[in-house]
């Protein structure tokens, strides 16, 4: 199904995908490129950041946010296709640090994180990172987000606030567990946040204008919908969106 | 893991492009610059600087307004049916040559002004135009300025980050240069990559000064004989 019809004319996709989707998104267009013969190419970012460049005329064909707003926002704003929406990924968020033992389950967290016996934590920028925005709700029902303002660094995306935690600049940060995975499980202390605490992520992916007339662009959210692409988000630490409320519409 | 060298590819495209358009561009502006007593002098003199001064990202987010979809030269770039440059590889070469800028034409117009009124003065009396008094007079004496010029526009141009961060959309062989994909192999702690790529630079970057510097000692010695 997923052969290219005319293997000789090896097409291109370009995507732009929420940083936190790094790893796993790399893994799948591995698999994608291995299986149609095309090649893709992917720029990381936030979300935020992604959309506003596709808002300034980015040449980006299809867009994997981490947040279903962006993308029905980019439908709303006619930047992107009506109908292509859909859930590929349910984004997990976790407290982590790489020092051991400082906290493992929501009652030595919650604790500790009132304590604040540590100088930094860092959470991604919650006005362009889904991921940010989820931390932020998080110290919000807990009541810290106010008392802990002055030791909260705001990275870039999901990608500098894992990258502030895991060189202990920041002592401990909220990230995407999808990320330790990538990273090989080291140890350390991790708290998997009772999803409660905040707003789903749901992340959800949309065909851009620009990728309308590429062939290459509907075969890819095609396969990023299919039981391999499936298999691959899932052992990167997502949950998977369990109907796919869009899947009967055509792309 | 393999490799690389898309990036590094790129960023030699860009900067040597940039480079060429800079010395062409920038040559007529230091020379007005070195001759001239135009009331007009100082503040052209100060609008080729801002560069050195103003944070990147000024210059960034002007030049995603100008460029961009609603901009005016984006709208006539879109008419041309050229599309908007912001995200594109041309557009970082227009970005590279507005932010390197003072470090082409500040070391050509220094090397202008040292030139000696005599020697063009000579040359105007054995009749030699003043396209030929530049091309044969100035321009040969002010081979350490053109030098300089080349070096430090086409090393700056390699060392851009924020504009690029910027416009540049961190898109892989288009406008993903080197510092850009630096800080992407940082971010996703591959510092393999990283360092490999920052060691490069950091060792090119050495190189390059002191080429200049061992090149200029020498046509200074030259000419002072």
């Amino acid at each position: 199904m997923l052969l290219p019809n005319h293997p000789a004319a090896a097409g291109q996709l370009l995507v732009a995908v929420a940083a936190n989707f790094t790893g796993a998104s790399r893994e799948i267009a591995q698999r994608f490129e291995a299986t149609s013969g095309h090649r893709v190419k992917i720029s990381y970012g936030s979300s935020g950041k992604l959309f506003s460049q596709i808002e300034n005329g980015a040449p980006f064909e299809v867009f994997l946010a981490a947040d279903n707003l962006l993308p029905q926002k980019a439908i709303n704003e006619g930047l992107a296709i009506d109908g292509s929406r859909f859930s590929y990924a349910l984004g997990t968020l976790v407290l982590w640090s790489s020092q051991p033992t400082l906290f493992a389950d929501s009652d030595t967290a919650d604790t500790y994180l009132r304590q604040a016996d540590f100088q930094r934590i860092a959470i991604a920028n919650p006005k362009t990172a889904p991921y940010g925005l989820a931390a932020q709700q998080v110290l919000i029902h807990l009541g810290l987000w106010e008392t802990l303002q002055d030791r909260i660094v705001r990275a870039d995306s999901i990608a500098q606030t894992f990258q502030f935690t895991a060189t202990g600049n920041a002592k401990l940060g909220f990230i995407a567990q999808a990320q330790i995975q990538v990273w090989g499980n080291k140890a350390g202390s991790l708290w998997l946040i009772p999803e409660s605490y905040y707003r789903p992520i749901d992340q959800q992916a949309v065909l851009l204008n620009k990728g309308q007339h590429n062939p290459v662009a509907r075969q890819f959210l095609a396969f990023l919908k299919g039981p391999e692409a499936r298999a691959i988000i899932s052992t990167h630490g997502y949950r998977l969106p369990s109907t796919y409320q869009e899947l009967n519409h055509e792309l | 893991m393999s490799f690389d060298w898309e990036p590094v590819v790129l960023t030699l495209k860009l900067a040597s492009l940039t480079t060429l358009i800079l010395l062409i561009v920038g040559t007529p502006i230091a020379w007005w610059l070195a001759r001239t007593r135009h009331w007009l002098k100082q503040p052209l003199a100060a609008v080729v600087a801002l560069p050195l001064v103003l944070p990147p990202t000024v210059l960034g987010f002007y030049l995603l307004l100008l460029l961009g979809p609603s901009g005016p030269v984006g709208q006539f770039t879109a008419s041309l049916g050229l599309g908007t440059l912001p995200f594109t590889f041309t557009g970082l070469v227009v970005a590279s040559v507005i932010y390197s800028l003072p470090f082409v034409v500040q070391p050509l117009h220094n090397a202008f002004e040292g030139l000696s009124e005599r020697m063009l003065e000579v040359a105007a009396t054995l009749r030699a135009s003043p396209l030929d008094r530049f091309f044969s007079v100035a321009v040969p004496l002010a081979r350490p300025g053109f030098l300089t010029a080349a070096v430090l526009g086409f090393a700056h141009t390699v060392g851009e980050f924020g504009v690029i961060l910027m416009i540049g959309g961190n898109i892989p062989g288009e406008t993903k240069v080197l510092s850009v994909a630096i800080y992407d192999h940082v971010e996703t702690l591959e510092y393999d990559q990283a360092h490999l790529l920052s060691g490069g630079l950091l060792l090119f970057a050495f190189l390059v000064v002191l080429c200049l510097y061992l090149i200029n000692g020498r046509l200074n010695r030259e000419q002072r004989r």
